[in-house]
C-alpha cells in the first residue's frame, strides 16, 4: 500500500502554513486507474466532475456567487464558457435566495448544482436546507423531492482564514435527517464523491476542504466515475488503535500514525467520507479489530461530529472498548486569527492522545 | 424638529412608532440649502413614485411636496450602461464639464438655468451641492469649506491612502496575513461622512474598514498592530484585518459577512432614540452610520433593516459604496434595478445618489443626511459612486475589469481632485499639502515600527473572552487556564 506524499512545508507561527496533503494513490478497486489518469489538485477534480455533471444532465445547472468566471477558487472555470450563461451563472449575494432558489429548481426536477462560496457563509441558508430541503420529500409524501440539490461549500481551516473563512460547520447538518453530508479528502475522491453527490436522489451538503484545493496533488481519472456514498474507507490498516476522520485532518492524522509507528503502535485509520448516513458498521468492524478509537476533526469539540461517532461506538462496542474513546478536535472557541496553530488539532495532540489511549 | 410632542410611554418596542404620532412628521421645515428643498425646486423632472404612506393623516397642503421630496432626487444618466452585453464596448462615458464639480467658482460664473440646461443634456449626474448653489438668489463666493476643514479632508485621505499602501506592502512581505481588503480609491466616502460625526456617534463597516476606523479616530498603531495580530491592535489582534473595532471611538465593528453590519447598525441606532425619547437624555442625539457596498443591497437583511429603519424612524445613514464590483459580480449585471438609491423610496425614506469620488459633495450629502438623523426625521439611503483601484482584496487579481473603467475612475482620484480645489481656490498651498503628506508619511511608519515592536499574544489569550466569566469556560477544575495545563500536549514541546 504505497502512499504517495508531496512535500509541503511548515512555517512559523502567524505565517502560512502548509500540511502534507494527503494522497489516496493506494490500491482501492474505486476509480481502477485505467486508461488516462493525470495527476491534478483538488480544485481541477471538482471542475472536472462538474463538466461531467453538466454534460452527461442537460437540466443541470451550477450557480452561486462569483461561478461564472470561475469562482474564487476556480472549481467552477470553464463551464460557462462551455455550457453557457442559461447554465451557469452567478447570483446576487443572497445565500438564503441562492438555496431556497436551488430546492425550487431541483423541486422541479432539474439538478442544481449551488455553490456557496464559504461554509462560513452558509448559515443564512441554514434555514432552508433545514426546513425545506431536507423536509421536503417528506412532508410532501414523495410527491415532491430536491433531490436534485447539491450544495457544494469550501470548509475548513486555511492557514490565514480567521474567524470567517475557516469554519467546520458540518455538525449542524449532521443532526438534519432528509439531508446528505459528503467530504472528501483528496482529488480523486473528491470528484467521484462529487459526481456521486450530484446524481444521488437525495439533497446533499458536500463541503469541501479548501486548504487541499491547490495542495492536494493525485493522479484522478479522466472518465466519468462515482463513488459511493455512505461508506467509510480503512486507509490504513492496524491493529491497535482505529482513528476515524475526514477531509483535510486526515492528513494531519496520517503523519500522527506514521509517528506512531515509530514508537510501535500500529494504527487503523478510517475515512468516513459520507457523515449522514455514516457508515457504522465499517468503523464497529475497525474498533472490535483494535479496541481503542480517536476521532479528530478541526471543528469545535463540544457537538462535534465525533461526539455522535464517540456515543455510537460505546452503544455498539461497549465491552470491547480498551480506552475511552478519544477526541482531539478544535477547542471550543471561535476560530481564531493570529492562534490557529494553538486551536487546531495538529499531530502532536493527536500523537499524545494515541498514545495516551493506547497506553490506558 | 423633535418628533414627538406627546407623552411617550414606558412600553418601548412596536410601540414606539405608535406613539410618535405628530401632528407634522412631514413638514418641511428644512433650510433652504437642505437637499430636500433642492429636490423641490429642482427644474430636473423627477421620475414618479408612489406617495408615502403615512399612518399620520394629514391636512397640511405641503403633503404633496413631501411626496415628491422623498422621491430620489435626480439621476440624469447611469454611470455605466445598463447594455450589459455589451461588455466589450467603449464606455460611453457622460462628459463632464470639470472632473472635479466641487468647484463653486467655476459655478458662479456661468448663468445658472444654462448651464443647467447643458448638464442635462449632456446627461451629467448633477451633484446636490452645485445645484444647490445655482438656486441660491445671494451670489455668494463662499466656498464648501473652511481652510482648516479642507486640510482636516485631505489629511484624512491622505492618511487613508497612505496606510491601505502600507498594509499592501506588509502584505507581500508577510508580515501580515489573512484576508486583506483596500480601500483605495474609495476615501471620499469616509472622509466625506465620518469627518461630521461626534466621538459618540456609531461607525459600522464591513471587510474593508481599515479606513472607516481610521476616520473615526482609531490610531493608526491600533489598526496596524491588529493587522499584524498583535495584543496592541484595537481588538487585542483577535480579529484582523476585518474585525476592527473600538469602544471609545464607537466602532461597532468591520463585519466578514456582507449585511451583517447593518442590523446591528439598527440596534444601535434604535439604542440612540430610545435613550432620546424614553430615558429623555434630550441631548442624545447620536447618529449611526452603516457602510456596506453594492453586492450587499442584494441581499435580504438590507431590506429588513431597511423596513425597520424607516418604520421606527431611527438615526441612522445607510451608506451604500457601490464600487460596481462584488469581487468578480459586476453590478449591473446582479442587480435588477441598478439604481440603489431607489430602494430608499420604496421603504420611506428619502434616497440620495452622489458622486463618491468628490469628498466635497459627499459632505454635503453626508450633512445633509446626519442632519436628518439627528434631528429625529429618520433614516436616509444615500448611494454613493465610488471605485476601489486594488482589487476586491490582496489576493484578488483583478483582472475582470476593463482597463478603460479603471482609467475613468483613476482620473477621478479623490485625493487629486481635493488638492486641485484646495489650491485653484487658495485655501491652501502646494507646500501645506506637502507638508501634510509627509506628517502622515511618518504617522504610517512610526505605526509600522510600533506593530512590529509589539508583542504577540499570549496563548492564554485564546480562551478569553468565549463568554463573559472566565471561569465558565476555558479554566479547568485547578483553576488554571487549560492552555497553560502541561497536559495540552502532554508535555510535547512543539504545538
Amino acid at each position: 500500500m504505497g502512499l504517495r506524499n508531496i512535500i509541503g512545508k511548515r512555517l512559523g507561527l502567524g505565517l502560512v502554513r502548509r500540511r502534507k496533503p494527503f494522497s489516496t494513490a493506494t490500491c482501492d478497486g474505486n476509480g481502477n486507474g485505467n486508461g488516462n489518469a493525470k495527476s491534478i489538485n483538488l480544485y481541477s477534480a471538482i471542475n472536472q466532475a462538474l463538466h461531467i455533471a453538466l454534460e452527461t444532465d442537460n437540466r443541470a445547472f451550477v450557480f452561486g456567487e462569483d461561478v461564472s468566471f470561475g469562482g474564487v477558487f476556480r472549481c467552477t472555470t470553464g463551464l460557462s464558457d462551455r455550457f453557457g450563461k442559461a447554465r451557469v451563472f452567478n447570483t446576487p449575494l443572497c445565500e438564503q435566495g441562492i438555496v431556497g432558489f436551488g430546492i425550487g429548481l431541483a423541486a422541479m426536477g432539474n439538478r442544481a448544482i449551488a455553490e456557496i462560496q464559504f461554509a462560513d457563509y452558509i448559515y443564512p441558508a441554514f434555514d432552508q436546507i433545514v426546513n425545506e430541503a431536507a423536509k421536503f420529500r417528506y412532508r410532501s409524501g414523495n410527491q415532491f423531492n430536491c433531490g436534485g440539490l447539491t450544495i457544494r461549500a469550501p470548509y475548513g481551516a486555511v492557514g490565514h482564514g480567521g474567524h470567517y473563512h475557516s469554519q467546520s460547520p458540518e455538525a449542524f447538518f449532521c443532526h438534519v435527517p432528509g439531508i446528505k453530508v459528503v467530504i472528501p479528502r483528496s482529488p480523486r475522491q473528491a470528484k467521484g464523491l462529487l459526481l456521486s453527490c450530484i446524481r444521488d436522489p437525495n439533497p446533499v451538503v458536500f463541503f469541501e476542504p479548501k486548504w487541499l484545493y491547490r495542495l492536494a496533488v493525485e493522479e484522478v481519472p479522466e472518465h466519468d466515475y462515482m463513488l459511493p456514498l455512505s461508506e467509510a474507507e480503512v486507509i490504513r490498516q492496524g491493529s491497535d488503535i482505529t482513528l476515524v476522520g475526514w477531509g483535510a485532518q486526515l492528513s494531519v492524522m496520517e503523519q500522527a500514525c506514521n509517528e506512531a509507528e515509530k514508537d510501535g503502535i500500529s494504527c487503523e485509520l478510517i475515512d468516513l467520507k459520507t457523515l449522514l448516513p455514516w457508515d457504522k458498521e465499517t468503523v464497529e468492524a475497525s474498533v472490535r479489530k483494535t479496541g481503542r478509537v480517536l476521532i479528530s476533526h478541526e471543528a469545535p469539540v463540544t457537538g462535534g461530529f465525533g461526539a455522535e461517532i464517540s456515543a455510537s461506538i460505546v452503544e455498539r462496542c461497549f465491552l470491547r472498548l480498551e480506552a475511552p474513546v478519544a477526541r482531539v478536535c478544535g477547542l471550543d472557541t471561535p476560530f481564531p486569527l493570529v492562534f490557529e496553530p494553538f486551536y487546531m488539532p495538529t499531530k502532536n495532540k493527536i500523537l499524545d492522545a494515541i498514545k495516551a489511549t493506547v497506553n490506558y | 424638529m423633535s418628533l414627538s410632542h406627546h407623552h411617550l410611554n414606558t412600553n418601548i418596542l412596536p410601540t414606539l412608532s405608535a406613539t410618535i404620532p405628530t401632528p407634522f412628521p412631514l413638514v418641511f421645515s428644512a433650510p433652504i440649502v437642505s437637499f430636500l428643498s433642492f429636490i423641490f425646486y429642482s427644474p430636473l423632472s423627477l421620475p414618479s413614485s408612489p406617495p408615502i404612506f403615512s399612518p399620520f393623516p394629514s391636512s397640511l397642503p405641503t403633503r404633496k411636496k413631501m411626496a415628491t421630496a422623498f422621491s430620489p432626487s435626480k439621476f440624469a444618466a447611469q454611470p455605466f450602461p445598463l447594455n450589459t452585453t455589451s461588455q466589450n464596448n467603449p464606455l460611453t462615458i457622460p462628459t463632464t464639464a470639470s472632473p472635479f464639480l466641487g468647484s463653486t467658482r467655476k459655478l458662479i460664473r456661468l448663468s445658472s438655468s444654462s448651464n443647467l440646461n447643458i448638464r442635462r443634456r449632456s446627461g451629467t449626474v448633477v451633484a446636490v451641492s452645485d445645484v444647490v448653489k445655482e438656486n441660491k438668489s445671494k451670489s455668494t463666493l463662499n466656498l464648501l469649506i473652511t481652510k482648516e476643514e479642507g486640510l482636516e479632508l485631505y489629511e484624512d485621505m491622505v492618511l487613508g491612502r497612505a496606510f491601505e499602501d502600507m498594509c499592501a506592502q506588509m502584505y507581500y512581505r508577510g508580515k501580515m496575513f489573512g484576508f486583506v481588503h483596500l480601500y483605495n480609491g474609495q476615501e471620499a466616502i469616509s472622509t466625506g461622512f465620518i469627518k461630521l460625526l461626534k466621538q459618540q456617534d456609531s461607525v459600522v463597516s464591513t471587510y474593508r474598514d481599515h479606513v472607516h476606523a481610521l476616520s473615526k479616530g482609531v490610531s493608526a498603531r491600533a489598526v496596524m498592530s491588529e493587522l499584524f495580530g498583535k495584543t496592541t491592535g484595537c481588538c487585542r489582534g483577535q480579529g484582523g484585518s476585518m474585525h476592527m473595532f473600538s469602544r471609545e471611538h464607537n466602532v461597532l465593528g468591520g463585519f466578514a459577512f456582507i449585511g451583517e453590519g447593518i442590523p446591528v447598525a439598527t440596534g444601535a441606532a434604535f439604542t440612540s432614540k430610545y435613550k432620546r425619547e424614553v430615558l429623555k437624555e434630550a441631548d442624545c442625539d447620536h447618529v449611526t452610520l452603516a457602510f456596506f457596498g453594492d453586492g450587499t443591497c442584494n441581499n435580504g437583511q438590507f431590506f429588513e433593516c431597511l423596513n425597520m429603519a424607516a418604520l421606527w424612524k431611527l438615526p441612522i445613514v445607510f451608506v451604500v459604496e457601490n464600487n460596481l464590483w462584488a469581487i468578480g459580480m459586476s453590478h449591473l449585471r446582479a442587480t435588477s434595478d441598478p439604481q440603489i438609491y431607489k430602494k430608499g423610496p420604496a421603504f420611506g425614506m428619502p434616497g440620495v445618489h452622489v458622486n463618491g469620488m468628490d469628498v466635497l459633495k459627499v459632505r454635503e450629502v453626508a450633512k445633509e443626511a446626519i442632519g436628518r438623523a439627528r434631528r429625529g426625521e429618520g433614516p436616509t439611503l444615500v448611494e454613493c459612486e465610488t471605485y476601489r483601484f486594488r482589487g476586491h482584496s490582496l489576493a484578488d487579481p483583478d483582472e475582470l475589469r476593463d482597463p478603460a473603467e479603471k482609467a475613468h475612475y483613476a482620473a477621478r482620484d479623490p485625493i487629486t481632485a481635493l488638492k486641485k480645489y484646495l489650491i485653484e481656490n487658495s485655501l491652501a498651498s502646494e507646500a501645506d499639502l506637502k507638508a501634510i503628506d509627509k506628517k502622515i508619511d511618518e504617522v504610517v511608519e512610526e505605526a509600522v515600527e510600533f506593530a512590529d515592536e509589539s508583542p504577540v499574544p499570549p496563548r492564554s489569550q485564546l480562551l478569553e473572552n468565549v463568554f463573559a466569566d472566565p471561569k465558565g469556560f476555558g479554566i479547568g477544575p485547578d483553576g488554571q487556564y487549560r492552555c497553560e495545563d502541561p497536559k495540552f500536549t502532554e508535555g510535547t514541546a512543539q504545538v
